[in-house]
């Protein structure tokens, strides 16, 4: 029986531990799709991380009754119903936003963030577990997106959110909202992460070091 | 467990591992750099002819902003910082010669910024980076700033120049083909530095002559790209401009000479060589004549310099006695 993880840590992994953008790198075509501004990346991610929700917790529901060779076309039936909800709930109430996200409200149906939490984890974890794991996905995609999106629409159209922080005298970065600003800002944000993370692991290596040698020390100390 | 002690726990090695091959040469990267930016002496000179002093503080700029950013980059590595091998100097100087003329400075500020930390640290520095930095720097300013980067100013002695564009955007959107001798001279519009033919071929020369530049990309360039204008020329002569017309015009041969001879990003084998500077002036045709951008050079290096290990790996020589 393995050991369960606290209800906390289900939740709080998805934020960094295994974001889904910079970790699990997953869900890549909004990911550099959308984010030309802020408000498009923070529409996308709560789109997405509504569907992962409730699609997670149906899932793990009938986990136990869905054969394991049709799993994932009944995956792909719940995931499309909350995704058709979604579409509509945003072409009703934010006509303008859906229009800018056009396509890709639809294409949530196959974004690999959904599909994979529901594959590796909604499939084999209680409902409760499956929510809290879908939140934090969800919101570690929601940070990701609306950083992604906020740099961009700085860099390229000197606001976020709408609201103008750099100068008229600042040119903006036309490349920032084409394309290749997408790949260079998620290549950037990424590289970052990874340096994070390896200072911290050397870190925590060092101090597993020092740790070892004091007590070696002390243990030494003792025999003589 | 008394083992960890000894593991090292950086992980760098100690001895310093490179891949073959190892040829000697008799000179070392500083006096090439510095040798290289030498020969782009005669290039400055016929831009301030042309285009006036003020492109010196332009190129200058330039220059400063790589420095400057490669010696930052180096100290967050925490590498040894080597500005004075003059390759963070070429790269900005390169990149001044390739925009156009009165470019706004702080745009040049950022595109080599980009150039030498995007294009070349990120990579690993210089003998790393897959891409030649200089036209990264252009490709990001072309897209960051398009209309800037398009914004010709007219040069110093043009006689019957109408519009203040290039030679290449002339003949793609006005049909317009530009004489010969102004365009070997220079006194044609265009980047601070491609205009003049003379300059760039005397600068060429002389580093084909120290052989510091293998001659086997620049002719391979030039022969091929008289190969596959001249079939189009005989094609249609009205619809098509004529060979030579390709060759001087544009940034051909600043191209040939300076951006795709890089040592780093061409192929180190004869016959790589030669099929990289084929396919480059391959590449420059079709986008001169049938793509949406007037030139196209830039673009063909950067894409053929994606292809150099590709080509490196088919073209390596077999081992004596390697089996089939």
């Amino acid at each position: 029986m393995k050991k369960q993880i606290s209800y906390w840590k289900e939740f709080s992994k998805g934020l960094w531990e295994i974001n889904p953008t910079f970790k699990q790198v997953l869900g890549m075509c909004p990911t550099l799709a959308v984010t030309v501004s802020a408000i498009n990346g923070v529409a996308m991610a709560l789109a997405t991380t509504f569907v992962l929700i409730f699609s997670s917790m149906l899932i793990s529901t009938i986990r136990k009754l869905v054969p394991s060779q049709v799993r994932i076309a009944a995956y792909i039936v719940i995931i499309a119903t909350f995704v058709t909800i979604a579409d509509f709930v945003m072409k009703a109430k934010f006509p303008e936003l859906s229009k800018a996200l056009g396509p890709f409200v639809p294409l949530i149906v196959v974004n690999c963030v959904i599909l994979g939490r529901a594959e590796a984890f909604a499939s084999k974890n209680n409902p409760l577990r499956s929510l809290l794991d879908a939140l934090g996905n969800g919101t570690g995609f929601l940070i990701a997106l609306t950083l992604m999106g906020s740099i961009r629409e700085l860099l390229g159209n000197r606001t976020i959110f709408g609201y103008q922080l750099l100068p008229e005298s600042f040119q903006p970065l036309l490349i920032m909202i084409l394309p290749a600003g997408a790949f260079i800002t998620l290549g950037l944000m990424m590289g970052l992460a990874n340096i994070y993370m390896n200072k911290k692991k050397k870190s925590e290596i060092d101090s597993v070091i020092s740790k070892y040698k004091e007590s070696k020390a002390t243990f030494e100390e003792s025999k003589a | 467990m008394s083992n960890l002690e000894n593991q090292s726990v950086n992980l760098i090695p100690k001895l310093e591992l490179s891949s073959s091959p190892h040829i000697h040469s008799r000179y070392t990267t500083q006096q090439v750099m510095w040798l290289v930016n030498l020969s782009l002496v005669p290039v400055i000179i016929s831009a301030v002819i042309f285009f006036g002093l003020y492109q010196l503080i332009v190129i200058g700029v330039s220059c400063a902003s790589a420095i400057i950013s490669e010696a930052i980059v180096k100290k967050i590595r925490g590498a040894e910082i080597t500005i004075y091998d003059g390759s963070a100097f070429l790269t900005g100087l390169l990149l001044g010669l390739i925009i156009p003329p009165n470019f706004s400075l702080t745009a040049t500020a950022i595109g080599s910024a980009f150039a030498i930390i995007i294009g070349k640290e990120l990579f690993g520095g210089l003998g790393y980076n897959i891409f030649n930095p200089a036209l990264i720097g252009r490709a990001f300013l072309q897209a960051a700033y398009p209309v800037a980067m398009t914004t010709w100013s007219k040069p110093n002695f043009a006689v019957d120049t109408v519009t203040s564009a290039t030679p290449l955007a002339a003949f793609k959107f006005d049909k317009i083909v530009t004489e010969i001798k102004p365009l070997i001279i220079g006194n044609v519009g265009g980047s601070i530095g491609e205009t003049s033919a003379l300059a760039i071929i005397i600068g060429g020369i002389f580093l084909i002559g120290i052989k510091i530049v293998n001659w086997r990309i620049p002719l391979s360039m030039i022969l091929s790209l008289l190969f596959f204008s001249s079939i189009f020329w005989f094609i249609d002569p009205l619809k098509y401009p004529n060979p030579l017309f390709h060759l001087f015009s544009g940034g051909f041969l600043l191209g040939a000479f300076f951006m795709a001879t890089d040592w780093v990003t061409s192929p180190y084998t004869s016959t790589g060589m030669w099929i990289y500077g084929l396919l480059i002036s391959l590449i420059i045709v079709v986008i001169r004549l049938f793509g949406g951008l007037p030139e196209g050079v830039m673009y063909s290096i950067l894409i053929m310099n994606a292809f150099v290990p590709l080509i490196n790996k088919f073209t390596h020589p077999k081992i004596f006695g390697e089996g089939k």
